[in-house]
């Protein structure tokens, strides 16, 4: 039980990078390919009315982490205080820059909200990848299964862990250039013209860059933690993920080449999952391990709820999961298209 | 007091009162939303669309601030309160967890129709959405609920071998007979929020002479809600709370009413100062054997005081405690005679001129944010110095790796934080009002539909 609860908290949370992650690209990307109020307008536009409930996923795998694993999430969230206030912050500021934008005429304003809406999409691409990052590197926990870790020590990985170290800040900077290069994609199928060019070519300089970022953390990742391979050992059907990330790659590649926009955003949710997957993989049955010896590690066995709950909870959860994707579904097939600012309606962007 | 402890705490403490100011209304107007969705398609008036629209527009601005205020409570729980956490999460994890996977799922996705759908939407779908983001809102407060009645009457769960409770009844822990009464008693709470405030906004209008067709709809809305809600919140719901705080929480209720030695006929105290180091309360006006009677049903029943427990088992903070319940009663008792005017004024059709009354309508609109506000810090000063009754001790449940100072340093940036939120949230909710409702579409128009003729009429 508690291991298939591990997947759905992955698969949740797989389902929040996914589609929270094309917003956060389409507002890294916003200052810079969308250059007129207008087509700023058209950016917010393919994002409103879908933002809020992508948010919600973020929601309910912590509220199922919350349920499924309390002890994982007691450890994790308070070790991680500072860079989750942080992430609270930004996720509130974010909110503010899309929300309150079209209430505010002046062009001064309307500035002022999309460098906030830009740079908090940035910081917060950035945050969650370095978080992915700690994860997989371990962090130094204690025999009471707390920890706690400061923002940065030396930037160095070893026993004086800080959030952020070398290793963490490539896992960062993979994250940002990862939900950039799907924002981009996201926005290239809802939009046309300048915007949609722009959206195209923003892709076509990406490309590159998650390739090489893509090969830089794997080879880091193994330097770093070099006991992930255990698990690809044990079960040689877990190579299969590097084969679904570079796939995923060299099919994004040729169906932008080809003009394929929707394709290439396809691609761009397998390469994202595939890493997802590769990371829960490499960690099973480790949900966060410990920097200081593998016994004081946290495995799904030792933060699992009692075995009432987690089948009890089974039930509902597939009930509300049925009921959500049917929601999903009518929501993206109700604003299913291009964007187009003409379409008016009373609470526009 | 540990100062890590007081800083955990007024963390919790700033972030949820705050954030619950949003949530009150929201769940408030959510059924007067849809009453007036109903009343459109019914009467086949579309004066009661465009009242509808404008509600929702407050509705929107309010739903977004209560959810990004919303997410920093649930973190709480894990960030500033892992003790906490590790202890009961196995139960109540439960029903945060459905809150995310039913209501917020449901809201978001039926709030974000409502709000951008009317053209898309033929009418009746239109009045499903608005059903939707209702039950919504209510199944979210419903889990809420729940979850806090769980930590006041703890059901369901049992001792794990690493001390941690594990839940054992899912049904126990959804239907506690607390989170039923506590529920009610909270609802009919946020729509007199609801009611007064589309009262108070319709009074605004009426006495500025503008929108003066819309702002009729508003104030007679608002102040039936009003009326009625004022009502159902003293009897049966406010009846039902305190009977089962006298029977499950004695000590509780000795602090609130300031209960200092257990005695049989104890008078209810309607204002005075309490003093704990003397137990004794000054210039106190009272009514003899009252409280008894509201307690037991009879006047000379027995009722618990504070001299039962020793004092480390008190509510930590008496007189807070004291005032945010006497607040909460007083202002409740407000609320019913303001209403009962206004429903007596409306009933004789004279409630649109008499503008002394729309004046207190007006001014009415803070009060049921500070009634709900103290009821709810009834309900959690009251539980202390448990953080779970009777099972985890407040002093217990905090973050011991989370040192006073990291508290502070995000304690001040929730601050700098809402500071900014109330004032663009100030400022977004002016405008609206100041824009108002749209205009009656234009009779000469032949697009518009049968119905709409009436509402040029204004008077």
């Amino acid at each position: 039980m508690a291991t298939i609860w591990f997947m759905i908290v992955a698969v949740m949370v797989a389902m929040y990078v996914l589609l929270d992650g094309f917003d956060l690209g389409a507002g890294a990307l916003h200052l810079i390919i969308a250059r007129t109020d207008e087509e700023r307008r058209t950016v917010l536009r393919a994002i409103g009315p879908v933002w809020d409930g992508n948010e919600v996923w973020l929601l309910a795998a912590g509220g199922t982490l919350y349920f499924a694993f309390p002890l994982l999430y007691a450890s994790s969230f308070s070790g991680f205080y500072l860079p989750l206030m942080m992430v609270l912050w930004l996720l509130m500021l974010r909110g503010i820059g899309i929300e309150f934008r079209s209430h505010i005429g002046d062009p001064m304003s309307k500035l002022f909200f999309d460098v906030i809406f830009s740079v908090a999409s940035i910081l917060l691409a950035i945050f969650f990848g370095a978080a992915l990052g700690n994860v997989v590197r371990g962090v130094p926990l204690g025999p009471d299964h707390y920890f706690f870790e400061p923002l940065w020590t030396n930037w160095r990985v070893g026993e004086q862990n800080g959030i952020l170290d070398w290793y963490t800040v490539i896992c960062g900077v993979v994250a940002l250039v990862t939900l950039t290069l799907h924002g981009a994609l996201y926005l290239a199928t809802k939009t046309e013209g300048d915007l949609n060019l722009r959206a195209r070519k923003a892709a076509s300089v990406l490309w590159p860059v998650e390739m090489l970022l893509t090969i830089v953390s794997f080879v880091a990742t193994v330097l770093v933690v070099p006991h992930v391979l255990e698990n690809y050992s044990k079960w040689p059907i877990g190579y299969l993920v590097p084969v679904v990330v570079f796939a995923s790659l060299g099919y994004m590649s040729y169906a932008h080449n080809k003009g394929n926009d929707k394709g290439a955003f396809l691609a761009s949710c397998g390469y994202i999952v595939g890493m997802l997957v590769g990371a829960a993989f490499a960690l099973y049955p480790n949900v966060l391990p410990a920097s200081t010896g593998p016994e004081y590690s946290l495995t799904i066995f030792n933060t699992a709820a009692g075995s009432h709950g987690l089948r009890v909870g089974f039930v509902w959860w597939t009930l509300g999961m049925l009921l959500a994707t049917g929601y999903f579904v009518f929501i993206y097939r109700m604003f299913r298209g291009k964007v187009r600012l003409e379409e008016g309606s009373g609470h526009g962007y | 007091m540990d100062s890590a402890l007081l800083v955990h705490r007024l963390h919790f403490a700033f972030t949820v009162t705050y954030h619950y100011l949003f949530p009150q209304l929201t769940m408030g107007l959510a059924p007067l939303i849809l009453i007036l969705k109903t009343l459109a398609i019914r009467k086949n008036d579309e004066r009661y669309d465009r009242a509808a629209r404008f509600w929702a527009k407050i509705f929107g601005i309010n739903f977004v601030i209560g959810v990004v205020t919303g997410i920093p409570m649930e973190f709480q729980f894990g960030t500033n309160w892992s003790h906490f956490s590790r202890f009961a999460g196995g139960v109540i994890g439960q029903t945060l967890a459905m809150e995310g996977c039913f209501a917020f799922f449901l809201e978001s996705t039926f709030l974000g129709l409502f709000l951008y759908g009317e053209k898309r939407l033929s009418k009746t779908m239109h009045w499903f959405a608005a059903l939707m983001v209702f039950l919504g809102s209510w199944l979210s407060g419903y889990f809420i609920v729940a979850t806090n009645a769980w930590m006041q009457n703890p059901v369901g769960y049992e001792r794990g071998a690493d001390g941690s409770l594990q839940l054992t009844s899912f049904w126990q822990l959804v239907l506690n007979p607390w989170a039923w009464l506590q529920y009610a008693h909270n609802m009919s709470g946020s729509v007199i929020t609801g009611g007064f405030v589309m009262a108070a906004v319709g009074a605004f209008y009426l006495l500025s002479r503008r929108h003066v067709e819309q702002g009729q709809i508003f104030v007679r809305v608002g102040v039936i809600a009003g009326l009625i809600f004022s009502v159902l919140q003293l009897f049966p719901t406010g009846d039902w709370a305190g009977r089962m705080v006298a029977e499950r929480q004695p000590v509780t209720l000795a602090a609130m009413e300031a209960v200092w030695e257990t005695s049989p006929g104890a008078p209810l105290v309607i204002l005075g100062q309490p003093d704990v180091a003397q137990q004794k309360i000054d210039n106190a006006i009272v009514i003899p054997k009252m409280l008894s009677f509201l307690t037991w049903r009879r006047w000379n029943a027995e009722v618990k005081g504070l001299n039962q427990v020793p004092k480390e088992d008190w509510p930590d903070n008496v007189p807070l405690l004291y005032y945010a319940y006497h607040i909460m009663v007083g202002l409740g008792t407000i609320f019913i005679a303001v209403s009962v005017v206004a429903g007596f004024l409306l009933w004789r059709d004279k409630l649109y001129q008499a503008r002394w009354m729309l004046w207190i309508l007006l001014l009415m609109f803070p009060f049921p944010y500070i009634a709900n506000t103290a009821g709810w810090m009834t309900a959690e000063i009251g539980r202390q110095p448990w953080l779970v009754y009777g099972l985890l001790r407040t002093a217990d449940g905090y973050s011991k790796m989370v040192s006073a100072g990291n508290g502070w340093f995000s304690l001040l940036g929730f601050m700098g934080m809402y500071t900014v939120l109330s004032l663009l949230f100030v400022f977004l909710v002016r405008r609206e009002i100041e824009r108002g409702p749209d205009p009656a579409p234009d009779p000469m128009q032949p697009k518009i539909k049968a119905g709409s003729v009436a509402s040029v009429e204004v008077r």
